[in-house]
Formats: C-alpha cells, structure tokens, sequence
C-alpha cells in the first residue's frame, strides 16, 4: 500500500508503525512519529496499524536556538 | 555564586547556548564545552529518508547537560503542544523552549499564542521556559499561568543589537518571581554582563557565539562575562550619580603644598 512519510508517497508492507520504522531503517531513539497529526509514543508503535493513505510524519533533533 | 534553580533542578551556570548557525557540529560540541553551559537547545527537523546524516544529539548530549527542546516553527498554540510532544517524546524531556512566532521577518512572539500555549503546556506536565515579549504585563501572566522561567528579549533574533529593551528587562526582572532569562539580541559579552548586572538569571545566546571569529574563544568570553555580571549583581553595585560632579575617591588634601 501508499502511505505518505514526511510528505512523500512511500510503497510500503508494514503493517504497524513499527515494522514501518524497521522497514525505513529509522533510528528507534531520537525520533519522534505521528500519524494523521498526533504523535504516536513508542510503547505504541506495535499496535498503532497502518493503513492506505495516511500520513505519518518523523521528526529528529535539528540545529537551533 | 549563587546557584540558578529552573524547576527544582540547580544550574552552575548561568549561560544557555543555542546551537544554530555553526559551520559544523564538532565546532558546536567544542563551543559547548568551552561555554561551561549546562542547557542547551535544539530545534526539530523532518528526517530526510535517504540521507543518513551525522546525529546532532550525539554532539549535545553530555552528562549535566540539560536539553532544551524549542517549538520553532509553529504558528500557533495548537501547533505548539503537538511539536512539545513530538519533543518530549524524541528527546526524553519534558523541558521546553516554547516559541510562536508566526512572522518569519522579525521572529517576533506571538504573546497571546504564547500565554494560551503555556497554560495548556503546564497542564500537560511540560517545563516551559517561554520565549517572550520584554512585556511585564505578559510576563506576570506566563508566571501565573506555570511558566518555569520568563524568557524575554533583549532584541529582534539574531541582530546583536544588545538590550535595546532594558527599561522593559528591569521592570520584569523585579516584579519576578521566577528566573529571567535573556534570550535574543545578546550580541557581545558586555550585553550579557549588563543583563546580569542588572539582576536577569541568565542568558540565552546563539548567534553571536556561533557567527564569531572564533566561537569557541568567544563561548569562553560569554563564560566569563556572565559569570562577571553575576558576580557584580551579587556584590552589590554602586548606585549611579544623578550629576556629572565627580566624587573622589582618593583624598584631595594636598600634600605637596604647605
């Protein structure tokens, strides 16, 4: 299926959050996901399901004051 | 000196550094560890997927450094909470430098967004430490509403023009009751040392340590300089003459004449 991932349409077999951050070779610390505008904690990712079309959106620590 | 207490939690110094604009980490990490600060912000970033870029926390993150998380780019309080909450959740902090600043040109904060913000922020658990107005009036109400620390600017973000709003500083840092720190504007270690001077808890300083020469020596300046200031706060200064008269300090009987 299509979901999208920081705004680009990614193929993905991933069922849960989890297996999609696997699937992306995301880094499991540092991050921060949200699907569909709220944020996911990572206790959750194994249950929170994917399904066609949503948006997921990763974050990571930038530069700034 | 006195130790600063933010939340509960005691900081030796009293210098917070922001790690935008350095022409790379390793300089930033080393600017860190010059600076003797022990709280350091960070911004939030989308992850790009196929670049496998250097990981900024590995060069922040040490021992007795505390993180603080900023909200910069969110417009509104609504933004503002899920973005702490992504950052609580990225970083392992509930501490927060929230900013609103809708206006890309002068990255000015929002004050009703900000206030509205911080109230629900302080609800959720968060430690907010409010970028702001130099507005006593908004000042008052963010410490009314939770906010661990006022945050008010010396200057627009990024100029170095020092505390263009210092009459403003003075009157927030003693109607205070919580720290007051100094963010945005500082330009130069004596623009910190004034605020210091002046009784501000601490200051927070980015870009004129990040853009200098030589960032490191100038962290090392801003060590120094705000730790001066401190000192001089503590001790206790002279009280300004209200005339241009000069009052010796020397004895002027004259010892050469009969």
């Amino acid at each position: 299926m299509k979901i999208w991932v920081n705004s680009k349409e990614v193929e993905t077999a991933a069922v849960s959050l989890a297996s999609l951050v696997e699937e992306l070779s995301l880094p499991t610390q540092g991050i921060a996901v949200a699907v569909e505008n709220r944020m996911v904690p990572r206790t959750q990712w194994e249950a929170c399901a994917l399904s066609e079309g949503m948006r997921v959106v990763v974050v990571k620590a930038a530069c700034g004051g | 000196m006195e130790k600063l207490v933010i939340a509960g939690r005691e900081f030796s110094s009293r210098l917070f550094l922001g790690t935008g604009k350095f022409n790379s980490n390793e300089l930033m990490a080393k600017a860190i560890e010059a600076s003797g600060t022990e709280m350091v912000t960070v911004a939030m970033k989308r992850v790009e997927l196929e670049d496998k870029e250097d990981d900024l926390l590995a060069h922040v993150a040490r021992p007795g450094i505390q993180l603080l998380p900023n909200t910069s780019g969110v417009r509104n309080a609504e933004e503002a909470v899920f973005a702490a909450q992504m950052a609580r959740e990225a970083f392992g902090t509930n501490w927060l430098k929230l900013e609103i600043h809708p206006d890309p040109r002068y990255l000015l904060p929002d004050s009703t967004e900000t206030l509205k913000a911080t109230e629900e922020l302080v609800k959720l658990g968060f430690v907010v430490l409010p970028y702001c107005q130099a507005d006593p009036t908004l000042c008052k109400h963010l410490e009314e509403a939770g906010a661990a620390t006022v945050m008010p600017l010396g200057a627009p973000i990024g100029t170095n023009k020092g505390l263009q709003t210092r009459d403003f500083l003075r009157i927030i840092i003693e109607q205070a009751n919580v720290p007051v720190v100094v963010d945005a504007g500082i330009g130069a270690p004596s623009h910190a040392a004034e605020a210091m001077e002046m009784g501000a808890s601490a200051c927070l300083v980015n870009t004129a340590i990040a853009v200098a020469g030589d960032p490191v020596a100038m962290a090392a300046a801003f060590k120094q300089a705000v730790e001066a200031g401190r000192m001089a706060y503590e001790a206790g200064l002279g009280l300004q003459a209200a005339s241009m008269v000069a009052e010796a300090s020397s004895p002027l009987t004259a010892f050469l004449n009969e």
